[in-house]
């Protein structure tokens, strides 16, 4: 018959304003279920992923749960414990930067010798295309991505172009905001750090045996230096794969780590420093931007 | 095409090079995907041939490389300086390609393709707007994506750009001094344009005779009714072209009499900037392609480095990447249809239904790779990291439950629609046979009833482990088109179960799984060189394509040992299947062709590039 299956279609329709209407009027929302009240109606939201009804979000009274990986504009670590910049001016985030949005001026001492500490450092936040290819390929884990995504302002220049002051945050920050990965490098380089000490303490033994056995072919010893180096990353990665692992068992209860703190004292207090420091940031880089202004 | 098709070739003596009729100048190198240098005479003769006896009745691409200044060993004793490249595939037989190399000195022509392969239509008149090559007998050879005003061809490697930097990156001048001139500051009074000689701005007119929409056909109309046919702009800047698009229409009263795509509008010349890039930069730009697929675009670019360079990609990494294609393509498919509702006046309602889930997809993407859309999340050799705690099993919900669940619903909402079975049977048809000489390609040839998918014809990942079908729909009609993406999409979850299943994990051969190459062999042993950031691959050349969601998408690179490709080509399926915009839309109303530019499903990024 002519018209079922409008009617058919029609019916979808009805159905599933009634479900979004019951779903609207009942004590809590679908989409308000996991997430993080602020009160005056502003909210962080964490969508379940088999939530049914209205799946807007107000902005900005109510935003996103970010999940930890969310990649914005670069910033970079300063190093609270001791006191400096983990930026050594090395370039290779300038090398590797797709638009080439990074520029860097290498500090120099009293003689003019270069030193590894950045003079300048820019970053054009409106080239920049998020890609994230200079935190990755940093070494020192000094440049992280920032979560903080408002960034609309009047005039490109001088406001878009971040100089080092507006981009550096403070550990406790990106420790807050990535805290997983934070874990796994915190994790790393305190075995780096034990693993130096025990081969500086292998090295100074074995300086007298290897005064012994510098006949020992050194081609053959080369060689082996290599394989060994492999496979020293492939049991590094091992072990990163298990901690990662051992961390997942620990928190995964269906969500995800960085989701699953919502209810819980302790993830609200986490929370809560978080927005602190993040407030701390924007307030600096406020005052950057009105001296700028003037 | 098909009909002159030898079905089964008989038994065929000697190599295909002694049986071109033209015969070959040479090969290039043999390590890489052989390629013939054909001689421009002989070109014609060499894709009747193919097409007709060799069954390779699919001109895929068509581009070109600018070898000046090349140092490589591949170019020793070929002194012209431009390559017109073909890429030929076959509908029937499946499998790799035959790439053909026509030397072209500059200022020479080449006998146009379009005779023999009328898809090469848009591809020649890129070549002849990029790099000034002349396509003898082109029906319409004029400048496509620049205007008339544009002085040179900028794909050519002496031609530089208002703002030019440097030739390759890393520009030298961002570290250790950095210094940094704004574009502002260096030409304080916005004068950065020259025009070609000879060409004055002021006297200049948009042309009005356009071909074919000049060349106005007969009167639909007997002699009865004195009417007369006008040329109508449909964009733009319109809400139905999705995009910054122009169709230039000749109608007569509603009915179309011609149609001719314009475009450019948005074009940034993707392909020098990745002459410019390294590999590796390379990567987050194919995301502002297609910008609603950014994970089959990685996929594209990241095959066709790793078969350049031979890297393994690691099992888990290869399930990882098969799906995140296939949920990007629900995500595009679902938007599609939506948007082809859109179009045909179901305003939203459809569209934001179809869209529900993409959001959930979105976060999903969002959590392992960072963005929703520009989601830069693939390497060469894998992806950028592993999968966080409890994806899988929120990519498992959506696979098993969710996502059946919604396509059912919009199967019942839209499928038995009476307006849309009215607005859509019988409207845009074009036959199979035309639109695989059109080079046309993804779910438009399989609405035509062809079962060509290159997953299935030339399977590259693991798909050859999954169990799907490829859908096929008979009717070649926007219904059909409507109807056929939201098969496809059924198959995607079919797929995405079985990759959510089957996906390696834990220890394998006791290694643990990666997700990357760089991880289970080391940092920087794939990415070579200072900091491994910088990827050498050797000379040679390579095509990857993949079943994009619209359909093949191909990326052509040519190397020359340097950490920047000498040529970087992207084979975008909106682009291409465009060709058939204009053969499909004439003898239609103005309204069904807003519905036929929509079920071709386009993105102006990709299209323009």
């Amino acid at each position: 018959m002519f018209g079922t299956g409008l009617l058919k279609g029609l019916g979808v329709t009805l159905k599933h304003t009634l479900e979004t209407f019951s779903d609207d009027r009942s004590k809590v929302p679908d989409r308000y279920r996991d997430s993080i009240e602020l009160g005056n109606n502003r909210r962080i939201i964490n969508q379940p992923i088999d939530q049914e009804g209205l799946l807007t979000i107000q902005y900005p009274e109510e935003k996103r749960q970010l999940p930890e990986h969310f990649r914005y504009i670069p910033m970079l670590i300063w190093d609270t414990d001791k006191n400096e910049d983990r930026c050594t001016a090395c370039g290779i985030c300038a090398k590797v930067c797709p638009p080439q949005c990074i520029w860097i001026v290498r500090d120099s001492d009293a003689n003019g010798k270069p030193v590894t500490r950045p003079a300048e450092f820019y970053i054009d936040a409106a080239v920049c295309m998020s890609c994230s290819f200079c935190v990755e390929f940093c070494p020192f884990d000094a440049i992280k991505m920032n979560h903080d995504y408002e960034l609309a302002v009047f005039d490109r220049y001088p406001q878009l172009v971040y100089d080092m002051e507006e981009l550096t945050v403070p550990l406790e920050y990106y420790a807050a905001l990535w805290p997983t990965q934070y874990g796994e490098e915190q994790e790393k380089r305190r075995k780096d750090e034990e693993e130096k000490k025990a081969q500086e303490e292998a090295k100074a033994r074995a300086a007298e045996a290897k005064a012994a056995a510098a006949a020992a072919a050194p081609a053959a010893s080369s060689g082996e230096g290599k394989l060994s180096k492999a496979e020293e990353l492939k049991r590094k990665a091992q072990e990163r794969a298990a901690a990662k692992a051992a961390a997942n068992s620990d928190t995964d209860s269906g969500t995800s780590v960085a989701a699953a703190s919502s209810g819980d004292a302790d993830a609200d207090a986490k929370k809560a420093r978080m927005e602190e420091l993040k407030r701390i940031a924007q307030e600096r880089a406020r005052q950057r931007k009105a001296e700028a202004g003037e | 095409m098909s009909a002159t098709l030898v079905a089964e070739a008989p038994e065929q003596t000697g190599t295909l090079a002694d049986r071109l009729p033209g015969g070959i100048l040479g090969t290039t190198s043999d390590d890489t995907e052989k390629a013939y240098l054909v001689a421009a005479d002989s070109i014609m003769d060499t894709l009747t041939y193919l097409r007709d006896t060799e069954g390779y009745d699919f001109l895929s691409n068509l581009t070109c490389v600018d070898y000046q200044g090349y140092n490589g060993k591949q170019r020793k004793g070929i002194s012209e300086r431009f390559d017109v490249v073909y890429h030929l595939y076959s509908t029937k037989k499946g499998g790799g390609p035959v790439v053909l190399h026509v030397p072209v000195p500059s200022n020479d022509t080449v006998p146009s393709a379009t005779a023999v392969f009328p898809g090469a239509n848009l591809q020649e008149r890129e070549v002849y707007d990029l790099y000034g090559i002349k396509f003898e007998g082109h029906p319409n050879l004029r400048r496509i994506l620049l205007w008339d005003g544009f002085n040179g061809h900028p794909m050519r490697k002496d031609w530089k750009e208002a703002y030019f930097d440097e030739d390759t990156k890393p520009f030298r001048s961002r570290h250790p001094k950095g210094s940094y001139e704004f574009h502002e500051d260096k030409l304080p009074w916005g004068k950065n344009t020259t025009y070609p000689a000879g060409w004055d701005p002021d006297s200049w007119e948009a042309p009005v005779a356009y071909v074919p929409v000049s060349q106005a056909p007969k009167h639909l109309n007997e002699a009865h009714l004195d009417t007369e046919s006008i040329v109508v702009n449909l964009g733009p800047h319109h809400p139905s072209t999705h995009g910054v698009f122009r169709m230039l229409t000749r109608i007569e009263g509603e009915t179309i009499l011609a149609l001719e795509p314009e475009m450019g509008y948005l074009h940034r010349n993707h392909e020098k900037i990745g002459e410019r890039n390294t590999y590796l930069m390379n990567m987050p730009f194919t995301d502002r392609l297609d910008y609603l697929n950014s994970m089959s675009n990685n996929w594209g670019y990241a095959l066709a480095v790793e078969k350049l360079t031979g890297i393994e990609v690691p099992e888990r990494a290869e399930y990882i990447r098969v799906i995140m294609a296939e949920f990007t393509r629900i995500v595009n498919h679902t938007w599609s249809i939506g948007f082809i509702l859109n179009d045909l006046g179901a305003l939203q309602t459809p569209a934001l239904y179809a869209i529900e889930e993409r959001e959930m997809i979105l976060d999903l993407f969002e959590e392992v790779s960072g963005a929703r859309l520009m989601c830069n999340y693939f390497r060469f050799g894998g992806v950028v990291r592993d999968l966080p705690a409890g994806w899988l099993k929120k990519a498992q919900y959506l696979a098993n439950d969710r996502l059946p669940r919604a396509l059912d619903e919009l199967d019942k909402m839209l499928s038995e629609n009476e307006i849309l079975m009215a607005r859509g049977r019988g409207v845009g048809y074009l036959p199979a046979e035309a639109l695989i000489s059109l080079s046309v390609s993804g779910p438009m040839i399989r609405a035509a009833g062809v079962a060509y998918d290159i997953r299935k014809a030339e399977p590259y990942g693991v798909y050859d482990r999954f169990d799907f079908d490829i859908p096929t729909l008979p009717n070649s009609d926007i219904y059909d088109r409507y109807y056929i993406r939201l098969l496809e999409a059924r198959q995607s979850v079919r797929i995405l179960q079985q990759a959510l299943r089957d996906i390696p994990g834990g220890e394998t051969n006791g290694a643990p799984a990666y997700a990357s190459a760089t991880l289970s062999q080391g940092f920087g042993t794939i990415m070579g060189g200072k900091g491994g950031y910088n990827l050498r691959p050797p000379e040679g050349e390579a095509y990857g394509r993949v079943e994009g969601p619209k359909g093949e998408l191909g990326f052509y690179i040519s190397s020359d040992g340097k950490p920047n490709p000498w040529r970087y080509h992207v084979r975008s399926p909106c682009y291409i299947n465009l060709n058939a915009l204009g053969p499909m839309s004439v003898g239609y109303k103005l309204a069904d062709a807003v519905v036929i530019l929509g079920a071709i499903d386009i993105v102006l990024g990709e299209v323009d590039r």
